[in-house]
C-alpha cells in the first residue's frame, strides 16, 4: 500500500537533481578576473565588440584566460591566478587607454564565480553576498523632490515673466509663493488676457483667479499633479543614470543602484571601503556647455598641428573629426531644465528636444540669430575636462527656449544625446539618509559564524533525531539535508541577496523543518501503539500529520509574509529566506521522506516491525 | 528511545487557573517594564551613527570618550563590544551635525590618539526619518501578521479558536519585549524579525493543539471539553518537546557561534520558544474553554470528508 506510482518517484528525483545542480556553483568560489567598463559618460560601451578587442589584446600578449563574459555593464575576464590577472590587466590597460592622462576605459581587478561555463550557461549562478558578508558600503540617497520643486517653480516664474513680456500683457509682478505663483493684475481684461496666454503656451499649469481687493486680481498657478508626478519620476531616474555613469568609474564588480519607495536611491558598493572617495563621487557634479565651434579655414590643421589658436581648445567629436571650440561658454547646463529624444516635426528624423529656461531661451536666440550657419559645440565638463557631445549647424533663429537638434542621427543616438545632457547633471539635489559600511575581515567572520552555527545546529538535530527515531530518523535527516539543498538552489536561482540575517533564517528554518517530520514519526508511533500493522501505520501517520503541517505552516507563512511586505534592509533579508525554506520543508518533509520510507517499506509484502525506535505500549508493561 | 511513557491523559485543565494568574503577572511586569524603561533601541531605529573599531590590543576607552567630547561630541557613547580590543561608538542624530561626514571625522579624531590605530570595522548611519519609518513599518507588520493568522484560525477552526491563539502568542510577544526591556538589551532589526518570527513560530504550536482537539472532539463521543483539550496536549506533549528541543538546538549554536549580531537575536527566539510551550499549552487551550468551545461545533456535516482519511 505504501507505494509511490513511478512518475513521482522520478519527478521527486528530478526536483532533488535540479536542487543539487543549482546548488553547486556555490562551492566553487572565486577567481580573479579583469572588469573593462566604459570610463566617460560620452563613450558607450558596446560589449561584443570589446569582448572581441579583449581576446585579442590577450592572445597577442601570451596571456590564458578561462572566459569572456560580458553584460550591459561592462567585459570581464577570468584568469587562472592573481599573476597572471595583474599581467592581462597591465595589457589590457595598455590597449585600451593609449593615454592614461585621459582614460576613456576604466579597468579594474575584480573577482568572478569560478563555477564551470556549463553551469553559468543554464544560469546557475552562486548567491549574492550581501555587504555584511562580503564588505563595502551601502548608501541609502533620499532625493530632494520639494527642492527640485522650488527649482522648477522658480524657472517657470521666470518664463511666465518673458512670456507675458511677449505677449505684451501687462502684469504688476509675478511671484513665487510657496509651492504657488502668483500673477497680479490691474485689471481683469488683462487678466484674462493672460490666462489665455498661459493657457496657449503649457498644459502643465493649473490656474485659478483670487481677487484680494478691487484693485488687486491676481492669478494664481500652481503645477498639476501630473506634472508633479512626471516631475519626480523624471528627477530619480535622471538621477540614477547619472550615478550609474560616475559609479562606473569607481570600477566597482557590482554595484547596485535601485529605486526604492518614492524618492530613495539605494546605492551598494560590494568591496569598496574608502567611502570618502565614494561620496565624493556620488556627489559630484558635471556641468554642460554651449560653446561656438572656431571653423576658421586652416585653424583646425594648426591646432592638429600643435599650434592651437588663442582662446579656443582643440577636441574630438564623436565619429572621430577633430574639433576647435572656442573658450568661451555662451551657456551652461543650469539654464537646461530639459532633454528629451523624438522626432523632428517636418522631416521625421530622429531629433533630441531640449528645454531652456526664459534667461537661456534669450540668450540662445540673441546667439542662434548672430551665427546661422556656423557650429555650435555641447560639452559635458566633469573632473575639469570636456567631452564634445554632439556639434550641430545652426540653421535658422531660435526664440523661445525650444531648441531642436537633429541631423544625421539614428533614433538611438538621439536616446544617448538626451540622456547624455540630463545626465551631465543631478535633476534634484541627494542627501545621504543612511550609511553603512562593513570592513572586509568582519564579513568573512560573519560567514564564518552564520556558516558554523547552521552547521553544529544541523549536526545536533541529526544526532538526536537518528538515535531517537532509528531509520526513521535517518530519513527524517535526509529529508533536512534535501530542504537545505533546496533552499540553497532556490536562493541561488532567484539571485537573492543573503545576509547574515538570512543565514540566522537559515538555521531557524531548518529548526523548525524538523517539526514536519516529528509530527509524521511521532503519529507513526502513535498508530503503532493503538495496534495498527507497520505499513497502515505509515500510511495513518502521514497522512494524519499532513493536515496538520500544512495549518502550522500557513501561519507560519503568513508570518513570514507579512514580514517581506513591511520589512526592510536585514528583516527583508531574513524573510525571503524565511518563507522559501517553509514552502521547501513542506515539500522535503512530506514527498522526499515519504518517497525514501517508500522505498524501504512498500515493496515488502509483510512488514513485522518498523526500526523508529522503541514504541511503548500501554499493555506491555 | 522514547521519552514519553504517559498512561493517563494530564490534567492540564485542573490547574488553568492557576497558571492563567501566573502569566497574567507575567504579562503585566513585562508591560510594566516596558512602560517604565522603555526599549533600548538601536540605532537603526533612532537615528544617529554608530561606529565599530578594532585595535590590536586591549584599547583605552577613556582617552576615546576624552578625544570625542573636544571634538564636539560629547554625548557619545563609547563601550566594549564582544571583546577589549573591539569598541563600539555611538552618536545620536543633532541638527547642528553634519551628519554625513560624522564617520569620518570620528576616524581622523581616533587616529590622534596615542597608541595603536584603529581599524574601522562597521559604520551605521541612519538619518532620523529612516529611523521613524522602520518603526511604523515594524508596527504594521505586526498588526498585519495578527490580521493574517487570526482570519486563517477562524476560517480553519472556529473564532474562539483564533482569538485565544492570538491572546497567548501576544503574550508571548509582549513578554520577550518585557526581558528586552528589563534587562535593556539592544532591540534592532534583527531582533523584531525574530520576534515576528515567534509570533508566527507560536501560533505553529497552539495550532498543532488544536488540531488535536478538532480531531478529539470528532472522534470521541463522550469526552466532556477540559478532558478533550487534555487528551489533545498529552497526545502531543513529546512531539512539543522534541519539536522545540530541536529547534532550540538550532538557536543554541546561533547563540553560541552565531557572534554578536546574532546574539540577541537568538535570545529573542529562545525566550519566545520556552513561552511558546507554555503558552500554546497552558493560556491558549484554558482560553479556548471558557471561550466555550463545544463539540457541536466540529461535526457539521461537510466535515465528514476529513474522516474519511482513515
Amino acid at each position: 500500500m505504501n507505494r509511490y506510482p513511478l512518475w513521482k518517484n522520478i519527478l521527486i528525483g528530478l526536483v532533488l537533481l535540479w536542487g543539487l545542480i543549482y546548488t553547486l556553483p556555490n562551492f566553487y568560489g572565486e577567481v580573479p578576473a579583469v572588469q573593462v567598463s566604459s570610463g566617460k559618460a560620452t563613450l558607450k560601451l558596446d560589449p561584443a565588440s570589446v569582448t572581441d578587442r579583449v581576446a585579442e589584446v590577450l592572445r597577442s600578449a601570451g596571456i590564458e584566460h578561462n572566459g569572456i563574459f560580458s553584460d550591459v555593464s561592462g567585459v570581464r575576464a577570468r584568469f587562472a591566478s592573481t599573476d597572471i590577472q595583474l599581467r592581462a590587466k597591465d595589457a589590457i590597460e595598455r590597449a585600451f587607454n593609449p593615454d592614461p592622462q585621459d582614460p576613456s576605459y576604466v579597468v579594474a581587478l575584480n573577482l568572478l564565480s569560478a563555477s564551470p561555463a556549463w553551469l553559468t550557461s543554464i544560469h546557475a549562478l552562486p548567491m549574492y553576498l550581501g555587504l555584511d558578508l562580503r564588505g563595502g558600503v551601502h548608501f541609502l540617497l533620499q532625493v530632494d523632490m520639494p527642492g527640485a520643486l522650488t527649482k522648477r517653480l522658480d524657472s517657470t516664474t521666470g518664463d511666465l515673466r518673458t512670456l507675458m513680456r511677449d505677449k505684451n500683457v501687462r502684469h504688476a509682478g509675478i511671484t513665487r509663493e510657496g509651492n504657488t505663483i502668483h500673477i497680479r493684475f490691474r485689471d481683469s481684461a488683462q487678466r484674462d488676457a493672460g490666462r489665455s496666454a498661459i493657457q496657449a503656451s503649457t498644459t502643465d499649469l493649473q490656474l485659478s483667479d483670487r481677487d484680494d481687493g478691487s484693485d488687486d486680481l491676481k492669478l494664481v498657478a500652481t503645477l498639476t499633479a501630473q506634472a508633479q508626478q512626471t516631475m519626480r519620476d523624471f528627477a530619480i531616474k535622471q538621477n540614477i543614470t547619472t550615478l550609474h555613469n560616475r559609479i562606473n568609474e569607481l570600477g566597482v564588480a557590482e554595484p547596485v543602484i535601485q529605486q526604492q519607495g518614492a524618492e530613495r536611491i539605494v546605492v551598494q558598493l560590494p568591496g569598496v571601503q574608502d567611502v570618502a572617495k565614494a561620496k565624493d563621487i556620488l556627489g559630484r557634479t558635471a556641468t554642460l556647455e554651449v560653446r561656438m565651434v572656431d571653423d576658421t579655414p586652416g585653424a583646425v590643421e594648426d591646432a592638429i598641428a600643435g599650434k592651437v589658436p588663442f582662446g579656443t581648445e582643440l577636441y574630438t567629436e564623436r565619429g572621430g573629426l577633430p574639433l576647435l571650440v572656442k573658450k568661451q561658454v555662451v551657456l551652461t547646463g543650469d539654464r537646461l531644465t530639459d532633454a528629451q529624444p523624438g522626432f523632428d516635426g517636418q522631416t521625421n528624423e530622429a531629433a533630441v528636444h531640449l528645454t531652456l529656461d526664459a534667461a537661456g531661451a534669450r540668450i540662445f536666440r540673441d546667439v542662434t540669430r548672430e551665427s546661422i550657419g556656423k557650429r555650435m559645440a555641447i560639452l559635458l565638463i566633469e573632473k575639469g575636462k570636456g567631452e564634445v557631445v554632439t556639434a550641430p549647424v545652426i540653421r535658422s533663429e531660435i526664440g523661445g527656449g525650444r531648441v531642436q537638434i537633429s541631423g544625421r542621427m539614428t533614433t538611438a543616438e538621439a536616446n544617448d544625446v538626451a540622456l547624455l545632457l540630463r545626465a551631465g547633471s543631478l535633476a534634484a539635489p541627494m542627501e545621504i539618509i543612511e550609511e553603512r559600511t562593513v570592513g572586509p575581515s568582519l564579513g568573512a567572520e560573519n560567514i564564518a559564524k552564520g556558516f558554523n552555527s547552521t552547521l553544529w545546529g544541523f549536526l545536533a538535530i541529526a544526532v538526536f533525531m537518528c538515535a531517537y527515531y532509528a531509520l526513521f530518523g535517518v530519513v527524517s535527516t535526509i529529508a533536512l539535508a534535501a530542504n537545505l539543498l533546496l533552499l540553497v538552489a532556490l536562493l541561488s536561482l532567484l539571485q537573492a541577496t543573503l545576509t547574515l540575517p538570512g543565514i540566522a533564517a537559515m538555521a531557524l528554518t531548518l529548526g523548525m523543518a524538523i517539526d514536519a517530520n516529528v509530527l509524521i514519526n511521532e503519529r507513526i508511533r502513535e498508530e503503532l501503539r493503538n495496534g495498527s500493522s507497520p505499513q497502515a501505520a505509515i500510511a495513518a501517520g502521514y497522512d494524519r500529520a499532513f493536515d496538520t503541517i500544512l495549518d502550522s505552516n500557513i501561519t507560519t507563512l503568513i508570518a513570514g509574509i507579512a514580514l517581506l511586505v513591511f520589512g526592510s534592509g536585514p528583516v527583508r533579508g531574513f524573510a525571503v529566506v524565511h518563507c522559501l525554506g517553509i514552502l521547501t520543508s513542506m515539500f522535503s518533509a512530506v514527498l522526499v521522506s515519504r518517497m525514501m520510507i517508500n522505498l524501504i517499506y512498500g515493496r515488502q509484502r509483510k512488514v513485522e516491525k518498523l526500526a523508529i525506535g522503541q514504541v511503548w505500549k500501554p499493555g506491555n508493561n | 528511545m522514547e521519552f514519553f511513557r504517559i498512561k493517563k491523559d494530564i490534567p492540564f485543565m485542573r490547574h488553568a487557573l492557576l497558571f492563567n494568574i501566573i502569566s497574567l503577572i507575567t504579562f503585566v511586569l513585562a508591560v510594566f517594564f516596558l512602560a517604565t524603561r522603555g526599549l533600548h533601541l538601536s540605532v537603526e531605529f533612532t537615528g544617529g551613527t554608530l561606529i565599530e573599531v578594532s585595535y590590536t590590543e586591549a584599547a583605552q576607552l577613556e582617552p576615546i570618550r576624552q578625544a570625542l567630547g573636544t571634538e564636539g561630541y560629547p554625548d557619545a557613547q563609547v563601550q566594549n563590544f564582544g571583546s577589549a580590543s573591539d569598541v563600539l561608538i555611538r552618536l545620536p542624530n543633532r541638527e547642528d551635525l553634519d551628519t554625513n561626514r560624522v564617520s569620518e571625522r570620528v576616524m581622523s579624531t581616533l587616529a590622534t590618539i596615542d597608541g595603536p590605530t584603529a581599524e574601522l570595522r562597521r559604520v551605521e548611519f541612519v538619518g532620523p526619518q529612516v529611523g521613524k519609518e522602520l518603526a511604523t513599518d515594524g508596527a504594521m507588520a505586526l498588526l498585519l501578521v495578527i490580521i493574517g493568522i487570526m482570519l486563517y484560525l477562524a476560517a480553519r477552526f472556529e473564532w474562539r479558536f483564533a482569538v485565544s491563539a492570538i491572546v497567548a502568542n501576544l503574550h508571548d510577544v509582549i513578554i520577550i519585549l518585557g526581558f528586552f526591556a528589563f534587562f535593556q538589551w539592544e532591540f534592532s532589526l534583527p531582533v523584531l524579525a525574530a520576534v515576528l518570527a515567534v509570533l508566527g513560530y507560536s501560533v505553529n504550536e497552539s495550532v498543532v493543539v488544536f488540531d488535536r482537539v478538532r480531531e478529539t472532539f470528532k472522534k470521541k463521543r463522550s469526552m466532556t471539553t477540559p478532558d478533550v483539550l487534555n487528551h489533545a496536549i498529552t497526545s502531543t506533549i513529546s512531539r512539543t518537546v522534541i519539536t522545540h528541543g530541536s529547534t532550540q538546538m538550532m538557536v543554541l549554536a546561533m547563540l553560541i557561534f552565531g557572534g554578536e549580531t546574532l546574539y540577541y537575536f537568538a535570545l529573542a527566539l529562545t525566550i519566545g520558544i520556552l513561552f511558546g510551550i507554555y503558552s500554546s499549552v497552558l493560556v491558549a487551550s484554558p482560553l479556548v474553554m471558557w471561550l466555550g468551545v463545544s463539540r457541536e461545533q466540529f461535526i457539521k456535516p461537510k466535515k465528514e470528508k476529513e474522516e474519511a482519511v482513515v
